[in-house]
C-alpha cells in the first residue's frame, strides 16, 4: 500500500467515526420523532434489505442509474473530445455549457417529463443531464491541456491521427478526464434519485418519497444510510483510482 | 552531373536549405504577417556536428521545425538526402525537444519502444534495439520506472534514447539541455558527443548557450535577430574525440568570444535596445 492510499483510508475512517458520533449525539437531542439511532437504523436496514420488495426497487434504481451514467459518459466524452480538439468549437460552445451547468436542472424537469413520459426514460434523461456537462467540461480542459510537446513528438514519430488520439491524447488527458468522471458519477446519481422522487412508481427515490409521506422514520433513515454508504464508497474508490493516475504524471 | 559527382553531393550534403523563408501570417490578416526566418542557405555535411546560436526569438526553433518537417517553408526548398521535405518527417530523422517529452503513462522502456512504433521490425530486433538504447543512455536500472520517478536530466535521456532507438542518420536537438542545470548540461554535452561518435549520425543542435555550441560543434551558425538569417559560420576545428575538458583550452575562449562579437548587436536588437538604429 502506498502512503497516499494509506492516508485516504485514514481520512475515510475518521469521517465514518465523526459521522456516527454526530448522528448518535443528534439522536439524543432530537429523539424518536425525527431520527433513529445508528444501531436501530442498522438493525432495521439488515431486516429490510433482505425483503424482495427492496430488491425490486434496488434493481429499478440500479438500471436507471447505470443507463444514465453510460449515456452521460459516452455523450460527455464525445462532446469533450470534439470541442477540446478545436479551438473554434470550444470558444463557441464552452461558455454555453458553463451557463447550462449553473442552471438548476430541476427547472427543466417538467419539460423532460412531458418529453419522455413517466417512468424509466425520464429518470434516465434526468440523471444524464446532470452528469453529462461536468464530464464534457473536464474533458475539454483535459484535451486542451495536453502538452504541445507530446503532440509534436507524435508528429515527428509519424503517428496517424487515430494513433495520435489513442496513444497520446487519451493517456495524457486521462487523469483530468477521470476527475470529471468522478464528479459526473455523483451528479448522475443525484439526478437519477431526484427523477425517481418526483415522478416514479418504483425505485429507491420513490421509496424514500413515500416513506416521507407516511412518516416512516425507520425507512427514511435506512434509505438515507444505504444511499450515503453507496455514494461514499464509490466516491472513495474513484478518488483512490484518480490519485493513482495523478501520481504517475 | 556524372555518377561520382552525384554520389559525392549525397555523401557530403545531408541537408540542404535553399533560399528558405518562413512567414507567419494569421488567416485573414495579411497585415499582421511576421517574417520569422530567412532567406537562409545552409548545407549540413554527413556526420558533422552543427550548432545554431542566436538571440531569443530569432527563429532558431522554426529552422529546426522546417528540417523536421513539422512546418513548411513559405518559400525556398528544404531537402534531406536529396529529397525535398514537405511537411512530413523523413525516415532517418530524430528530434529531441527542450521540454520534457517523456510520456508519464509509460515506463522508461515502453517510452523507448514507442519510438519504434512506425518501424516494422521483428520482435527480437526491437528488444535488441531497446536494450542497446537503454545501455547507451545509462538507463538500464530504470527500465521499469516511470518518468515521474526520475530527475529532469534522466527524463531527457529517456527522450534521447527514444530517438536513438530508431537509429537516425540525422538527430535534431532543440535546446535539449535548456531546462537542466549547468553541471548536468556539461555532462549531458559529453554524452551527446559520445553518441555522435558512436552512431556516426549528423547532429543539428539549437542552443542559446554560446559555450555549449563552442564546446560541442564542428561548425556553428550564428543567426541574426528576426527575421533570422545566418550572419556567420564559425569552424571550431576540434578533433572528433573531444570532451567537455576542452573548455580550458585557449581556442574555446576564442570561439566563444567570436560568437559573442557576432551576436552582441543582434541580441541587443532582440531585446529592443537599439531598435532606432536599424
Amino acid at each position: 500500500m502506498n502512503p497516499q492510499t494509506g492516508q485516504l483510508l485514514r481520512n475515510t475512517l475518521t469521517l465514518i467515526v465523526v459521522v456516527l458520533v454526530a448522528w448518535q449525539a443528534l439522536y439524543w437531542v432530537v429523539g424518536d420523532v425525527a431520527l433513529r439511532s445508528p444501531l436501530q437504523t442498522l438493525a432495521f436496514a439488515a431486516k429490510f434489505t433482505s425483503t424482495p420488495q427492496f430488491a425490486a426497487h434496488l434493481a429499478e434504481t440500479s438500471k436507471a442509474f447505470g443507463l444514465a451514467l453510460l449515456l452521460a459518459v459516452v455523450i460527455g466524452l464525445s462532446i469533450g473530445f470534439t470541442l477540446g480538439a478545436s479551438r473554434f468549437l470550444s470558444d463557441v460552445f464552452e461558455p454555453m455549457l458553463v451557463a447550462l451547468y449553473s442552471i438548476p436542472k430541476i427547472t427543466l424537469y417538467p419539460i423532460l417529463l412531458l418529453a419522455f413520459g413517466l417512468g424509466m426514460s425520464s429518470k434516465v434523461a434526468f440523471g444524464t443531464i446532470h452528469g453529462v456537462i461536468p464530464i464534457a467540461l473536464f474533458t475539454i480542459t483535459a484535451v486542451r491541456n495536453v502538452k504541445r510537446v507530446y503532440i509534436k513528438t507524435g508528429h515527428v514519430m509519424g503517428l496517424t491521427p487515430l494513433d495520435m488520439i489513442a496513444r497520446i491524447i487519451v493517456p495524457a488527458a486521462l487523469p483530468e478526464i477521470f476527475a470529471g468522471l468522478r464528479i459526473g458519477f455523483s451528479l448522475t446519481l443525484i439526478g437519477t434519485l431526484l427523477g425517481e422522487m418526483f415522478a416514479s412508481q418504483r425505485g429507491l427515490g420513490f421509496l424514500l418519497m413515500s416513506a416521507i409521506g407516511l412518516h416512516n422514520v425507520d425507512l427514511i433513515m435506512t434509505l438515507t444510510l444505504l444511499l450515503t454508504v453507496f455514494a461514499g464508497t464509490a466516491s472513495v474508490v474513484l478518488l483512490a483510482l484518480n490519485q493513482r493516475l495523478y501520481a504517475r504524471s | 552531373m556524372n555518377v561520382t559527382q552525384t554520389a559525392q553531393t549525397l555523401l557530403s550534403n545531408q541537408v540542404s536549405l535553399r533560399k528558405v523563408d518562413k512567414v507567419f501570417s494569421p488567416p485573414g490578416k495579411p497585415a499582421d504577417a511576421v517574417h520569422a526566418l530567412g532567406p537562409i542557405d545552409l548545407e549540413l555535411h554527413h556526420g558533422e556536428f552543427f550548432a545554431v546560436v542566436g538571440p531569443s526569438g530569432c527563429g532558431k526553433s522554426t529552422l529546426l521545425e522546417l528540417i523536421a518537417g513539422l512546418s513548411t517553408a513559405t518559400s525556398g526548398e528544404v531537402a534531406f538526402e536529396g529529397k525535398p521535405i514537405e511537411g512530413r518527417i523523413p525516415d532517418g530523422v530524430g528530434v529531441v525537444f527542450q521540454e520534457d517529452a517523456s510520456f508519464p503513462w509509460l515506463t522508461v522502456s515502453d517510452n523507448i519502444a514507442f519510438g519504434l512504433r512506425r518501424m516494422k521490425l521483428p520482435p527480437g530486433e526491437k528488444a535488441r534495439r531497446i536494450e542497446k538504447a537503454l545501455a547507451m543512455m545509462g538507463l538500464v536500472p530504470f527500465a521499469n520506472s516511470y518518468p515521474a520517478q526520475l530527475s529532469g536530466g534522466m527524463r531527457q535521456r529517456v527522450c534521447i534514447a527514444r530517438t536513438l532507438v530508431t537509429e537516425p542518420r540525422l538527430i535534431l536537438l532543440d535546446e535539449p539541455f535548456g531546462a537542466l542545470d549547468q553541471q548536468t548540461r556539461l555532462l549531458m554535452g559529453d554524452e551527446v558527443l559520445n553518441l555522435w561518435r558512436k552512431t556516426g549520425a549528423t547532429v543539428f543542435l539549437i542552443t542559446h548557450a554560446l559555450d555549449e555550441a563552442a564546446m560541442l560543434a564542428d561548425r556553428i551558425g550564428v543567426m541574426s535577430a528576426r527575421p533570422g538569417r545566418l550572419i556567420d559560420i564559425v569552424e571550431t576545428g576540434w578533433s572528433r574525440d573531444r570532451d567537455s575538458r576542452i573548455v580550458q583550452e585557449e581556442q574555446f575562449g576564442a570561439i566563444t568570444a567570436r560568437l559573442w562579437r557576432s551576436l552582441r548587436q543582434e541580441s541587443m536588437k532582440a531585446i529592443g535596445k537599439i531598435e532606432a538604429a536599424t
